[in-house]
């Protein structure tokens, strides 16, 4: 036997872990122990197994992990004696769950047990499943709970009972077949089977609305009649709870009614007097006896309308609110919230009290009473309550500051009946509070300010005013500075005095002085230093008496650590000192921000008025050359099913082109050889509608190929005819990238030019240049040499390119080519696979000579590596 | 239904845990770290619910454990706070004026009468007799185990004698 595992017994390892002084003391106390464990696993130990297990379940409890133990725990529960059973499930439980794969080992021994003769190993098993089954372990398992469900001994239906809520949850789809049983459950008398058949009816009712019905029709009136009998029934101290026989069953059986009550009358009419029963005669000076009541009026609020019911609900509700337990106005303050909806007037005669509930000392009291009256907030009350909030805001303990300011700042918004009110609460909470005002809060406090030019004076002075008492308030310091710069004429001449206001003297030294303060002022951050030195330009335009001092102050700035700073500090010091003459109009008052967008894109951006700093949803659109190639693909790709696959010699491409009407065999699409992607892709191009006016003679010198093609162009320009528009839609396609004037030709090439194309009458050039900023563009110029003595009109090049590439073509240095002469286009390629994969290009030119149609094509593979 | 079982000692001491709901190991940790910190720091007079994470958790004090039991919104937590005094109460009769050693001790114990409880995160019995009668029958079963395998060593070890 292995000499460590005999060691200790689980009480002497206990007592060393709590001798341990030090957490590295039981940590080494724990490593010996886990040792041990460990040899004793590897030797086989039976003897010391159901030790090793508990030793193990213990360590688990203290967090140390213990997942070498899990097959021991299958080792034990596939043991024939009860005691190995019973701590193997505790142990299965305990250290598994129903993620670990280990888990599925287990579904065999929980099958077999589950079939015991031994009750009690049964109720075991079925223990284990309720708490750690898998949606697999639930299908495998659900015949055998159903069967336990009329077991003969009531524990074991009862543990049955809530397996199969287990089950139901895991596999809603099995509930149908738990509905007959567990209809069969609720007559029985026992209490635990009662309280678990109930309540595996109101998962069910959860899960099926058919089974809702059924039980509706067959048990409803059943259920009332147990529900009288155990409300009436005497004195039994088996279930006696603070003299209330049974809560427990009291509470799921006002559950179940409620599922049941719930969207039908008839239902609803029938638990109607017993509800009142309940509600009425429940005592309610215990805990127990609150959670009856709670529970009833809960379901009187779900069922359907009868009005003496609700007023006795809400009485009982009033009644709670005033209790002195903190629980049950915590209960209360939540069945209020959920009665919002069935009758918030009820809810709002309330008011006071729940406004009282905010300063409650108690943080869950408080909070949900915040809840509560923020949802209770309208028009006809946003007043009082905001000024109770706000005057509770100065005593609230730090912890709910963030919480209720961002309620009262959002009531306060969305209710303001005027904005000189709105205004004023604002400047009241940044006071206040203002650390805890979230960003785009003053955003939108700033946007409402300069909406209301009448107010710009008022605002300046008040914003001014509470600058002095409250300089710690960051958000308040912001407004004000900003507020200061913008309306700092309106400060200093008492403009726009209200008759309410007092009228205070202000010089403009006096406004520097303030903004001097914010900049110097140990709490203010690196944005309000930045907004401090643009309102004190915008001072030094205003006042420029106070220019020279303005200037010193921006200049102490000059070599501040922060770039943002000191950027600002110089680039406004030169404007004081060497742009006089542009300084006024560089800073005039800001434009006024239009509300309606603001709000809009606030509501876009934050959905629920979460903090963010104002984050533009408008993405910036898209160049035009990266959205344009899109359609172009688009475009090209079209009936690209049916294209024959051109070879590389235009002869035969040619052939290829117009091979779709050609009768000849070779030209069939599915003889054809597959072909690179970028040549496919100008066939497709071609194919759509091609014209095909083919001059005969200049293309292929050859004289075969031209008999052979005599008879498809014939037929060709017939079809072509019936579709004039593609290729000129096509064209403006090509052309609509946008007039870029073309680049100078001459430039330095870090590629050498190629010969594109060549044919007898016509020669084309590229010369490149590379995009230093991108290397994956390149800059093509296209140099096209006429080679005969003949002017060629109505000159067009067509290019396309397969889809790594994007391709921008410029207008052509002029669409007529003379005698012996040149001319010049320029094109963009980027290639996306730059370096993977190389440049390929089908092209196309078409031009007239001497009003005869001439059309040239070919593919350009011959581009520099690397481009 | 109840998602997991808390008891946690003043010191922050973990005497037990059941969880009904799938958390991993780690979140498990996270989870009893972040509820105690919550929990051990309440005031005596405030009320027995936190909100946590969407939840509600239900604690009552007794003696130095805080007994704690995680929740749905809409569940009944005067209900629930009724389990939690349930529970105490069997315990009770069971290790006979339990106190926190015994859990310690007898750790395994009270996870036998939590299974007879709860299962599936819901109450099985709201009868005490009954649990008491459930467990000590249990109990009774492994006793008789224990001394027949004991009396089975004395007579192996007699015949080797």
């Amino acid at each position: 036997m292995n000499p460590f595992s005999s060691g200790t017994r689980l009480s002497d390892m206990i007592r060393a872990i709590r001798a341990s002084k030090t957490a590295a003391e039981e940590r080494a106390v724990v490593r010996k122990e886990c040792a041990a464990i460990r040899a004793s696993i590897n030797e086989n130990d039976q003897d010391y197994r159901h030790r090793d297990l508990a030793k193990l379940m213990f360590i688990h409890m203290l967090g140390y992990p213990t997942h070498f133990g899990q097959m021991e725990c299958l080792k034990l529960i596939a043991s024939p004696g009860f005691p190995e059973k019973r701590i193997g499930y505790l142990g299965l439980m305990l250290l598994l769950d129903e993620r670990q794969e280990v888990l599925m080992l287990v579904t065999n021994s929980l099958k077999q047990d589950l079939n015991h003769t031994n009750q009690y190993i049964v109720g075991l098993a079925l223990c284990a499943l309720g708490n750690i089954c898998s949606a697999e372990m639930a299908r495998d398992l659900a015949p055998e709970v159903e069967r336990l469900l009329q077991f003969r001994d009531p524990n074991i239906r009862k543990k049955a009972a809530l397996c199969a809520i287990r089950i139901i949850r895991k596999v809603p789809d099995l509930s149908e077949n738990f509905i007959n049983p567990s209809a069969a459950l609720l007559k029985e008398k026992h209490h635990g089977v009662l309280i678990t058949g109930v309540h595996l009816c109101t998962e069910i009712c959860k899960v099926s609305s058919e089974a809702l019905e059924y039980f509706r029709k067959k048990c409803t009136e059943g259920l009332v009649k147990t529900l009288r009998d155990i409300a009436n029934s005497p004195y039994s101290p088996e279930y006696d709870v603070a003299g209330i026989t049974d809560p427990f069953l009291h509470i799921r059986l006002l559950k179940l009614l409620r599922v049941l009550g719930q969207g039908d009358a008839e239902a609803s009419d029938c638990m109607n007097d017993i509800l009142a029963q309940v509600a009425s005669k429940t005592e309610s000076n215990k805990n127990a006896g609150n959670a009856i009541l709670y529970e009833c009026v809960q379901t009187i609020m779900s069922i359907e309308e009868n009005g003496g019911l609700r007023v006795l609900a809400i009485n009982i509700l009033g009644k709670f609110l005033s209790n002195r337990d903190n629980n049950i106005r915590y209960v209360a303050l939540n069945m209020l919230m959920r009665s919002l909806t069935v009758d918030s007037q009820a809810v709002q005669r309330h008011r006071a009290t729940i406004l009282e509930c905010v300063k409650d000392s108690d943080a869950s009291i408080q909070k949900r009473a915040l809840e509560l009256i923020y949802l209770l907030v309208n028009e006809n009350n946003v007043k009082p309550l905001a000024k109770e909030l706000i005057e509770y805001l100065e005593v609230s303990e730090q912890d709910f500051k963030g919480d209720l300011t961002a309620k009262i700042c959002s009531i306060v918004e969305k209710f303001a009946p005027e904005k000189i009110w709105y205004i004023d609460q604002m400047l009241k909470v940044l006071s206040e509070a203002g650390t805890y005002v979230k960003e785009d809060v003053w955003h939108a406090l700033i946007v409402v300010i300069t909406n209301a030019p009448d107010l710009h004076g008022y605002t300046v002075r008040a914003l001014y005013r509470a600058l002095h008492t409250s300089f710690e308030q960051e958000t308040l310091v912001r407004v004000a500075i900003w507020c200061i710069g913008e309306y700092a004429d309106l400060l200093v001449n008492n403009a726009g005095m209200l008759d309410l206001e007092d009228p205070i003297t202000v010089t403009e030294s006096d406004a520097v002085d303030v903004v001097e303060t914010a900049i110097k002022h140990h709490t203010s951050d690196v944005t309000t230093k930045a907004m401090s030195l643009i309102a004190l330009l915008k001072i030094s335009s205003r006042f420029p008496s106070c220019s020279e001092r303005v200037k010193s102050i921006i200049g102490q700035n000059k070599g501040s650590f922060v770039l943002e700073l000191q950027q600002r500090s110089l680039e406004f010091s030169s404007v004081i000192q060497k742009h006089q003459n542009i300084r006024s109009a560089l800073v005039e008052r800001m434009p006024v921000l239009d509300e309606a967008t603001f709000s809009g894109r606030r509501a876009g951006s934050l959905p629920a008025a979460v903090s963010t700093s104002g984050k533009s949803p408008l993405s910036i659109p898209n160049g035009v050359a990266k959205a344009a190639p899109a359609p172009l693909v688009d475009l090209l790709d079209l009936g690209s099913n049916d294209t024959p696959a051109p070879t590389s010699s235009s002869n035969n491409f040619l052939q290829d082109l117009l091979g779709v009407d050609l009768t000849q065999p070779s030209a069939q699409p599915g003889a054809m050889q597959p072909s690179k992607a970028g040549a496919d892709i100008l066939m497709d191009l071609l194919s759509i509608g091609t014209p095909a006016p083919v001059q005969n003679g200049s293309a292929n010198g050859d004289l075969l190929s031209i008999q052979d093609n005599n008879a498809p162009i014939a037929s060709m320009n017939t079809i072509s005819s019936t579709s004039p528009t593609a290729p000129s839609s096509m064209m403006d396609l090509l052309d609509g990238f946008g007039p870029t004037p073309p680049k100078s030709e001459d430039k330095s090439a870090a590629y050498p030019s190629i010969v594109a194309f060549e044919s007898s009458s016509l020669k084309i050039e590229f010369n490149f240049t590379k995009q230093s900023k991108n290397p994956q563009t390149i800059d093509i110029v296209a140099n096209f040499i006429n080679l005969t003595p003949s002017v060629y009109t109505d000159f067009l090049f067509q290019a396309a390119v397969p889809k790594f590439l994007q391709l921008h073509l410029d207008p052509a240095s002029s669409n007529s080519l003379p005698a012996n002469g040149n001319i010049k286009q320029t094109m963009r390629v980027t290639n996306s696979q730059q370096g993977k994969k190389p440049i390929v290009m089908r092209m196309r030119v078409a031009y007239k000579i001497n009003g005869k149609d001439v059309l040239e094509e070919g593919q350009i593979n011959n581009f520099p590596r690397g481009l | 239904m109840i998602h997991f079982v808390l008891l946690v000692s003043r010191q922050g001491k973990v005497r037990l845990t059941k969880w009904y709901s799938p958390y991993a190991q780690k979140e498990r940790s996270k989870v009893i770290r972040e509820l105690s910190g919550v929990i051990l720091n309440r005031g005596p007079k405030l009320c027995n619910f936190v909100e946590w994470r969407g939840y509600k958790v239900v604690y009552k004090r007794y003696a130095s454990l805080y007994f704690c039991m995680c929740i749905d919104q809409e569940d009944n937590e005067l209900e629930v706070l009724e389990i939690i005094h349930h529970y105490v109460e069997i315990l009770d009769r069971y290790f006979g004026s339990v106190c926190e050693l015994d859990l310690i001790f007898n750790f395994h114990k009270a996870y036998y009468i939590l299974d007879e409880l709860l299962i599936a995160g819901e109450l099985q019995e709201s009868s005490k007799k009954t649990v008491a009668r459930i467990i000590s029958a249990q109990d009774q079963l492994v006793e008789v185990a224990k001394e027949e395998a004991s009396s089975i060593s004395n007579i192996i070890a007699q015949a080797t004698k």
